[in-house]
């Protein structure tokens, strides 16, 4: 599948061949490629676990390859720490900027090669430099300043700043505007665009298609671990883009049989939420749904479309900037989860073992954590009512635990989610939102998960559902939003519910003027 | 992921989750073989008269830890509300014990709030306070300490007895069955646990963690409160400069009972468990020295206490450590 790219007049600056990298067994990479020319601006992509951060990790020293081949700058490269990296001419800017934000510009763009006179810190030949670097971006700020003081923007330029002082002939850029916003996009191309005239070669991840294709000469698209493509970016349209990230044959037609959720439920009648506009943060900006009772609902979109943060603002985790919001027929703006829950809304987390389980404490208390408010009696839990409880949903989920006591980090990820779900069921919720909800998990209790799923929508409940796979989404769901940087850009029902339909949407957007949410 | 327990000796478990307690059998053991007197009415009740007070503010730092958080301040609120108390008691018993203890409670409160409502991370939160109670207790008491009035029953909460038994014993042992029904009972205990176990989780679940860390610092202050009492009742004086070192005292408690220090695990059980062994290790050494073999200046006492707290807590991290990652 891999194609072997025409070969560049210039010798390329970076070759990794037959990259292969396992954490305890379980292989994140598998004889993974990938070649850089110089001052080339090549976008790395795939889907969550496709292997680009460890790739990128391998690269740098962060971690150390199982095996396969580097080659920088003409010679063999043998890195072990990020520190080494840099010092050979690879530097990262990550999403985070891993900068000091307290200490001035100048500081952040020396640190580590201060300028000194006499063996002392020699702070004008130090500005002088910072001014310097900074403007061949023409960007003029005070190099005095903290750090931090300034915004994202041009913190970030101060990253790459620091970078190209280092002398670097390679930049990685780990989703560098996920937090910027359009204009301040606009500037750091420019900037990328500069640095690739001086002969710099810039590796840039990110899930944004349109800035794939503004900024990027080359694309690599890796997938489970290995490199499933290579090649110019203006030779790959964005829908066999988004096709070969997902691993979808573009001519496949709505396929059967691969997931294990029942048949499809009749058309919903009620409302249960619907979502107008709403805006939350950098990444949601236009997202409208609506989901009504006994209804799967997908919400489909690549990483960094906004389909997390989506869900997070509806279960009052995080703050809504604009729009609004219906839940059961009345105007909706929760504060903080415990107003969603209140109102009969339950939230599996993407992250299980962040924001789902509480390791230490057993089976029982984390299917209960939610309910003991309603278990309490005179401020005492009522503990046969407690265990009543747990025993009924241990047994109708098959959550597979030696005792309900077990500590619930010795379970499988399947019957960690399975404890995570019966924490929402036991409340007799009416809307439950799953983010994810089968990943990480093993097939078998991934087809168990998905039944149950099915289950419960029969019985009523409407669900809303953010998934990355697309089968999930497809026969999983009874109708699916696709959002796309942080906007519904289609609604699919029925025979538009298809693999088609839905990479054409995530590749492309709208590609008409339907109105979306408004059941 | 899959659980290993079949795979580790039953030995070590046991050792791992009864070790305090083993400890303290084999102190006991050893006090008994070497000293007369050691297993004596005298001995055990004037033990338990002292160790009452550690043991109350072990137990409200066990509930700090297990929430994820640490209380600095408790020594120097002991010391403050052994003052406030003092200044209260010619008024009576009980209201030189509803002083002390509100003492105690309005320093927890402000601890709680510091920490839940401005955010200051409780480390800092619990250190200003420290030193705002330490100077508290000074400013009231004059720079000295304040003799307890004679002419009420006051001093009975320290050097009285019931049932045969030393008051603050009594006190302590109320408070122990209280903490182990509200941790194990109540949906608050479980709260706590949660809390310190994974703060995102149980807001996500809709827990009021922030109630909870407020409550498990104003339950810290008040119980620190109540020792203040039973010291000012006991040695017949408010004692400003006394509550030195009595957090470390009670952390040490708290982690030799196999409480992590990271939260979301604990027992109240175990922690009295090593309130009473550290308390043991001072009433040891002090036979020791009664002893005349050696004698043991309160310098070196505190050398080997030291070590003897180092070796504990490292046995039981390495314990605790096997159990966690099994």
């Amino acid at each position: 599948m891999f194609q072997r790219q025409t070969p560049t007049p210039t010798p390329p600056l970076l070759v990794m061949r037959g990259i292969d990298k396992s954490f305890g067994g379980s292989p994140a990479l598998r004889g993974a490629e990938f070649t850089l020319g110089r001052g080339e601006v090549h976008a790395l992509i795939g889907q969550n676990g496709a292997g680009k951060s460890t790739l990128i990790k391998v690269l740098t020293g962060y971690h150390r390859r199982d095996a396969g081949l580097v080659e920088f700058d003409g010679q063999p490269f043998e890195v072990h720490s990020p520190h080494a990296a840099q010092a050979a001419g690879i530097s990262t800017i990550y999403q985070e900027i891993n900068l000091v934000g307290l200490r001035s510009v100048a500081e952040n763009i020396c640190l580590g090669r201060e300028p000194r006179r006499f063996g002392l810190l020699d702070w004008r030949a130090m500005h002088a430099e910072a001014r310097r670097l900074l403007g061949r971006f023409s960007i003029d700020v005070d190099v005095r300043r903290p750090l931090g003081s300034l915004p994202t923007a041009t913190q970030q330029m101060v990253a790459i700043a620091r970078a190209i002082g280092f002398k670097a002939k390679l930049v990685i850029m780990d989703e560098p505007t996920s937090s910027l916003d359009d204009r301040e996009v606009e500037v750091l191309f420019d900037v990328i665009r500069q640095i690739r005239a001086d002969g710099v070669s810039v590796v840039f991840v990110s899930h944004k298609l349109d800035e794939l294709y503004a900024v990027c000469d080359r694309v690599t698209i890796m997938r489970d671990g290995t490199t499933v493509r290579s090649g110019p970016m203006s030779e790959i349209g964005k829908l066999e883009l988004v096709a070969t990230m997902l691993g979808r044959e573009l001519t496949a037609v709505a396929r059967q049989g691969a997931t294990a959720f029942g048949a499809k439920a009749a058309h919903a009648a009620g409302e249960v939420l619907a979502v107008d506009q709403l805006a939350a943060g950098p990444r949601v900006r236009d997202v409208s749904l609506a989901v009504g009772a006994g209804e799967i609902v997908g919400m489909a979109g690549l990483l960094g479309a906004g389909r997390t943060e989506t869900v997070r603002v509806v279960f009052g985790a995080d703050p809504a900037a604009g729009g609004s919001m219906r839940y059961g027929g009345q105007p909706f703006r929760p504060t903080e989860p415990a107003d969603a829950i209140a109102r009969g809304i339950g939230f599996c987390t993407e992250d299980r073992k962040i924001e789902g389980i509480v390791p230490e404490l057993s089976v029982r208390e984390n299917l209960t954590l939610a309910l003991l408010p309603h278990l309490t009696k005179a401020g005492i839990v009522d503990e046969a009512e407690q265990r009543r409880i747990v025993e009924r949903f241990i047994q109708r989920l098959g959550v597979k635990c030696q005792s309900p006591e077990q500590p619930i980090r010795e379970l499988s990820g399947g019957n960690q989610q399975k404890v995570l779900l019966a924490r929402w069921l036991c409340m007799n919720p009416k809307l439950l939102i799953l983010d994810e909800p089968t990943r990480g998990i093993d097939v078998g209790a991934k087809a168990e998960i998905q039944a149950l799923i099915g289950e419960l929508a029969k019985d009523g409940l409407a669900v809303l559902m953010v998934s990355s796979e697309v089968e999930e989404i497809i026969e999983g769901s009874d109708r699916a939003y696709v959002l796309r940087d942080g906007q519904t850009v289609a609604e699919l029902t029925g025979q538009d519910l298809n693999e088609t339909e839905l990479l054409a949407a995530m590749a492309h957007g709208a590609h008409d003027s339907r109105e979306y949410g408004h059941g | 992921m899959t659980t290993s327990l079949t795979s580790r000796t039953p030995l070590l478990v046991l050792v791992g989750r009864y070790g305090v307690i083993a400890a303290l059998l084999l102190l006991i053991l050893f006090g008994w073989a070497r000293y007369d007197n050691f297993l004596g009415s005298y001995n055990i009740l004037s033990f338990l008269r002292y160790t009452s007070m550690f043991a109350l503010v072990a137990l409200g730092m066990a509930f700090v830890i297990m929430s994820g958080g640490i209380d600095l301040s408790v020594g120097a609120v002991a010391a403050m509300s052994s003052v406030v108390a003092a200044l209260a008691s010619p008024y009576g018993l009980i209201p030189g014990l509803l002083a002390g203890a509100a003492a105690g409670l309005v320093a927890g409160i402000l601890n709680g709030i510091l920490i839940t409502r401005l955010n200051i991370v409780p480390f800092i939160a619990t250190l200003a306070t420290m030193l705002a109670a330490g100077g508290t207790g000074l400013l009231l008491a004059g720079n000295q300490s304040v003799s307890v009035s004679y002419d009420t029953a006051f001093v009975e909460l320290g050097q009285g007895d019931l049932l045969g038994f030393p008051v603050p014993a009594w006190i302590a042992a109320i408070a122990y069955v209280l903490g182990s029904i509200i941790l194990n009972l109540t949906a608050f205990g479980r709260s706590v646990l949660a809390v310190g176990g994974s703060e995102d989780a149980s807001r996500m679940m809709g827990l009021p963690a922030d109630r909870v860390k407020f409550l498990v610092y104003a339950g810290s202050g008040l119980l620190a409160g109540l020792a203040g009492v039973i010291l000012a009742a006991q040695f017949g004086a408010g004692q400003p400069i006394e509550g030195v070192g009595w957090e470390l005292f009670a952390i040490a408690a708290v982690v030799v009972g196999g409480t992590l220090l990271t939260g979301g695990k604990g027992s109240v059980e175990s922690t009295l468990a090593g309130a009473l062994l550290l308390g043991l290790i001072f009433n040891i050494l002090n036979f020791e020295n009664g002893l005349g073999w050696i004698s043991l200046s309160a310098y070196w006492q505190s050398v080997i206490r030291g070590l003897f707290l180092l070796l504990v807590v490292i046995l039981q991290a390495k314990l605790v450590g096997r159990d966690a990652t099994g």
